[in-house]
């Protein structure tokens, strides 16, 4: 799977939202329905499904489903 | 408000999911055949553990009642407290849009929260490191949470509070909200308990104070309260929430009303974190000042649902407490511990017992205690032992009493419609 869908997938899982609403585009509060906590356990997710450290001050750039698909994907590639 | 202001309060909505059922009918059921809910524990591997037993809900599906991320997000005891709520508004026939107003009330009551959470977390900080916490741990754990989820989702905006006074706690939730409306602060209450501790650090801990039964090899016998060979109590989970509402409002809307709150009072032993004052002390003047709040005198209490946790000490102190107030009377009157069948729900066992008390006053059958053999001497009321007795009575008493001293005690009235 692509790190694109399987940021996808994690945001679906934990945010119980169907796949077809994570759009590249869609904010995660507005959009998505998701709170401040919700945010940083996406965020905790992220770092174990790819294994990597993401420190607050760059979790708190993240907006939009395209944000964290960009960030993952500088940080493993 | 001027002086002596009292509106009167009914029961209008039951919802429980218990050791015995995932609904209060359920459990009622198995009530009235004097069915034990006691089981081997299989929430945690017990094979290391002293106590093998535990009075465990079978079967729950919380995705009937919550979305999955909530379901995520919180520990059993607040998924159980959702449940019985959403089921008691159901009973209530409410609709979601009265329940949703700044005059309803929750208190739900929760003696330890999500201990399983923190066990578990505990485990993961050691494994992975404080940065692996979830930022739901705190909101997952913490008692007041079932009364917090059960007023978001319900839109419910009055006071939203949770006693933590352990074993004691669902009786003073059901009494707090029972004040709430008595005085105008509130016209309807969702109110109980919820409890949800069967993990090795809350059975070990409870072992730890030789508290408990360790009857292992008959689970559905070991809770057996004012039995000579009772030796402790047996943990058990779920919740027991009631809808209590003002009384002109349910009689307007034609409600099915099940009984009338009509006393309630909370003391203190001051006495010792564990241990009972001698003569049961406090208890006695508990119910004394449950039946002078309730006005009425000791002779008219035909029914008690003991607090009867089935302990060497506890039974016999309330016994002791029931002579001392009740005189000759104390012999005419049934007293039953339905904590024989359910085990103890601890936080949320003054709510399971206060609908088992509506229920036994609205169909008019006595709950039994089983189990009940061959009676402690020093154990010699009428315990209704073995089998539910069909009875008219007009008014019981139900009773609770915690660690720390914490006692309080309420009383129905039948509801005469």
């Amino acid at each position: 799977m692509s790190v694109e869908n399987r940021v996808r997938k994690i945001i679906s899982d934990h945010l119980g939202v169907d796949a077809v609403k994570v759009v590249s585009d869609a904010t995660f509060i507005d959009d998505l329905g998701a709170d401040s906590l919700d945010i940083v356990e996406l965020v905790m997710a992220m770092e174990e499904e790819f294994n990597i450290e993401i420190p607050d001050t760059d979790a708190e750039g993240i907006r939009t489903v395209n944000d964290v698909v960009q960030y993952v994907s500088r940080r493993v590639s | 408000m001027k002086e002596g202001w009292r509106r009167r309060v009914v029961i209008t909505g039951i919802g429980v999911i218990s050791p015995l059922g995932l609904t209060a009918e359920k459990t009622w059921e198995g009530i009235l055949a004097g069915r034990s809910g006691i089981g081997p524990i299989t929430h945690f591997d017990s094979s290391d553990s002293t106590v093998k037993i535990a009075g465990e809900v079978r079967g729950f599906e919380p995705e009937k009642y919550l979305p999955e991320p909530t379901i995520r997000k919180t520990d059993l005891f607040i998924q159980y407290a959702c449940a019985a709520s959403f089921m008691a508004v159901e009973d209530s026939k409410l609709t979601r849009e009265e329940v949703a107003s700044e005059r309803t009330a929750v208190v739900i009551a929760s003696g330890m929260g999500g201990i399983p959470a923190i066990e578990k977390t505990f485990y993961l900080v050691n494994e992975k490191g404080h940065r692996r916490i979830s930022p739901f741990f705190i909101p997952m754990i913490i008692p007041n949470l079932a009364a917090g989820m059960v007023s978001i989702t319900l839109g419910a905006q009055g006071p939203n509070t949770c006693p933590a006074t352990a074993c004691a706690a669902g009786t003073h939730a059901l009494g707090e909200a029972f004040g709430y409306i008595r005085h105008g602060v509130s016209d309807l209450a969702v109110a109980g308990g919820a409890e949800a501790i069967i993990s090795p650090v809350a059975v070990g801990g409870f072992n730890a104070m030789r508290a408990l039964s360790r009857r292992n090899e008959e689970p559905e016998k070991a809770s057996r309260p004012f039995d000579r060979d009772r030796d402790g109590f047996v943990i058990s989970e779920g919740s027991g929430i009631l809808v209590l509402e003002e009384f002109e409002r349910a009689v307007g809307r034609g409600a099915r009303i099940y009984a009338e709150i009509i006393g309630y009072a909370l003391n203190s032993d001051a006495h010792h974190i564990t241990n009972p004052a001698p003569e049961g002390i406090g208890p006695r003047r508990c119910i004394q000042l449950a039946l002078k709040d309730a006005e009425i005198g000791p002779e008219k209490i035909d029914y008690i649902n003991a607090h009867g946790t089935s302990t060497k000490v506890g039974d016999i102190n309330e016994t002791n407490a029931i002579k001392a107030v009740f005189g000759e009377h104390a012999r005419q009157l049934c007293v039953s511990s339905t904590k024989s069948m359910t085990g103890h729900l601890m936080g949320a066992a003054g709510g399971i017992e206060a609908a088992i008390s509506a229920k036994a006053l609205h169909e008019g059958i006595i709950p039994p205690t089983i189990n009940l053999d061959h009676p402690d001497p020093e154990c010699d009321l009428d315990y209704v032992p073995g089998e539910a007795r069909k009875k008219e009575i007009q008014y019981a008493l139900s009773n609770s009493f915690g660690f720390g001293g914490t006692n309080g005690c309420l009383i129905f009235k039948k509801w005469e419609g």
